[in-house]
C-alpha cells in the first residue's frame, strides 16, 4: 500500500520564533522548542512523526525558513 | 541539537515540495517575527520566479518597514522618495516599455504622503503593480495613526482610540482606486494563513500578467498584521486582524477586467 508521508527540516537559527507555523499545521506537527537559538528566539520544531508534507506551515512562514519534503513510499 | 521526529530517508532534494525560492537573498528578514511582509516578499519572488521574469523585472522600494526590501529580493530594485514610489515606477516604465515594473507600498507611503502619485498613476493607467500593504498603523515610526487606523483603534499618537469627530474617518483608497478608470485589477487579500496566503499569490500572478498585456494597473491591498505597533503576539495580532480589520476591509476581488465586482467576496 503506498502511503505519502512528509517531513520539514526548519531553520532553527533563522526562526523568530512567531508561532504562525504551529496555528497553519493542521497535524500540530509542529510545536515551539524550551530552547533559544541564537538571537534568543524559542524557535519551532518537530514534535510528532505525523507530517504529510502539505506544505501550510512554509508558506506561511514570514521567513521562509522551512523546507519541505514529501515522498510516497510503498509499505508491505 | 539533535533532531527529534526527522525522516533522514525522505530528504532527498527530489522530495522537495517547497522551499524558500533562490530569489529570496540569502539574509535574515529585518523584520518583526511574524510580520507579513516576509511571506508576500516570498510569494511576490515565486511569482517572478513562475512567469521567469527576474531579469526583466524592476521593483520600486517605498519608505517605510519594506525600505529595505532592496536588501531581501535578488532584482533590480530603486528606492523613491516617501510616497513616490508610483511616480519613479512610471517613469521607469515609460522609458522600459518592456520591463516589469512594480511598487511594494506601505500603509503610510501609499494612503498618505503619496496618495496624489498614487490617484494620478492608477488614473493615467500606468502598465505597473502596485502592490500594497495594509496595516492600519506607521509600524516602522513606532506604531503612530495612519490614514487607514481603524475607528476606536489604540496607536501611540491616539491612546484613546482613534477619535473619527476630530481626527477623520479611516481612509479606503483601495475602493477609491477602483473606481478610477485607468484600473484593470483591484483586489484585497491576506498572507495571515496558507489559503490567504495562496489567493495572494494568485493575484500577484493575475496582476502581473495584466501587466504583460499592457491593460492598465494592477493594485493588490494585502490587509497585513504590525504585531509589535499593536502590542499583541503575532497569533493574536493575526486573530484580531481577523475580527476587526476584515470587516472594515473584506477580503476579495474588487475590480476585475476594468469592471467592479457588484458583491464583494468575503472570506476569513
Amino acid at each position: 500500500m503506498a502511503k505519502i508521508i512528509g517531513d520539514i527540516l526548519i531553520n532553527t537559527e533563522r526562526c523568530k520564533g512567531c508561532e504562525v507555523c504551529v496555528a497553519a499545521c493542521p497535524f500540530t506537527v509542529i510545536a515551539m522548542s524550551k530552547e533559544v537559538n541564537s538571537k534568543g528566539y524559542h524557535f519551532a520544531m518537530k514534535v510528532n512523526a505525523e507530517c504529510t508534507g502539505c506544505t501550510n506551515c512554509a508558506i506561511v512562514c514570514p521567513d521562509g525558513v522551512i523546507t519541505v519534503y514529501r515522498a510516497k513510499v510503498t509499505t508491505e | 541539537m539533535e533532531e527529534l521526529f526527522a525522516k533522514p530517508e525522505i530528504r532527498k532534494p527530489e522530495n522537495i515540495v517547497y522551499k524558500k525560492t533562490d530569489l529570496m537573498v540569502d539574509r535574515p528578514l529585518s523584520y518583526c517575527p511574524g510580520c507579513g511582509h516576509g511571506t508576500v516578499h516570498r510569494m511576490l519572488m515565486e511569482v517572478l520566479e513562475e512567469m521567469d521574469i527576474q531579469g526583466n523585472t524592476i521593483g520600486v522600494s517605498p519608505v517605510g518597514c519594506s525600505v529595505l526590501a532592496y536588501d531581501f529580493l535578488n532584482i533590480d530594485m530603486l528606492g523613491a522618495a516617501h510616497g513616490r514610489a508610483p511616480a519613479l515606477a512610471t517613469a521607469i516604465k515609460r522609458l522600459w516599455p518592456y520591463r516589469f515594473v512594480f511598487t511594494y507600498q506601505g500603509d503610510g507611503d501609499l494612503a498618505a504622503i503619496g496618495t496624489a502619485e498614487t490617484i494620478h498613476a492608477c488614473n493615467r493607467g500606468e502598465n505597473i503593480t502596485i502592490i500594497f500593504i495594509n496595516n492600519g498603523i506607521y509600524g516602522m515610526t513606532g506604531g503612530q495613526m495612519a490614514p487607514t487606523t481603524l475607528p476606536g483603534m489604540r496607536t501611540s499618537t491616539s491612546p484613546y482610540g482613534r477619535d473619527v469627530q476630530t481626527m477623520g474617518h479611516p481612509l479606503k483608497i483601495t475602493e477609491l482606486i477602483a473606481h478610477l478608470p485607468g484600473v484593470e485589477y483591484v483586489t484585497r487579500q491576506s498572507v495571515h494563513t496558507p489559503v490567504n496566503a495562496r489567493r495572494t499569490k494568485k493575484a500577484i500572478r493575475k496582476a502581473f500578467e495584466i501587466q504583460k498585456e499592457k491593460k492598465g494597473v494592477g493594485f493588490i491591498e494585502v490587509v497585513s498584521n504590525c504585531n509589535s505597533g499593536w502590542k499583541m503576539t503575532p497569533v493574536q495580532a493575526n486573530k484580531w486582524m481577523e475580527e476587526n480589520m476584515f470587516p472594515f476591509y473584506p477580503l476579495g476581488d474588487i475590480k476585475v477586467d476594468g469592471k467592479l465586482v457588484e458583491k464583494k467576496e468575503t472570506v476569513s
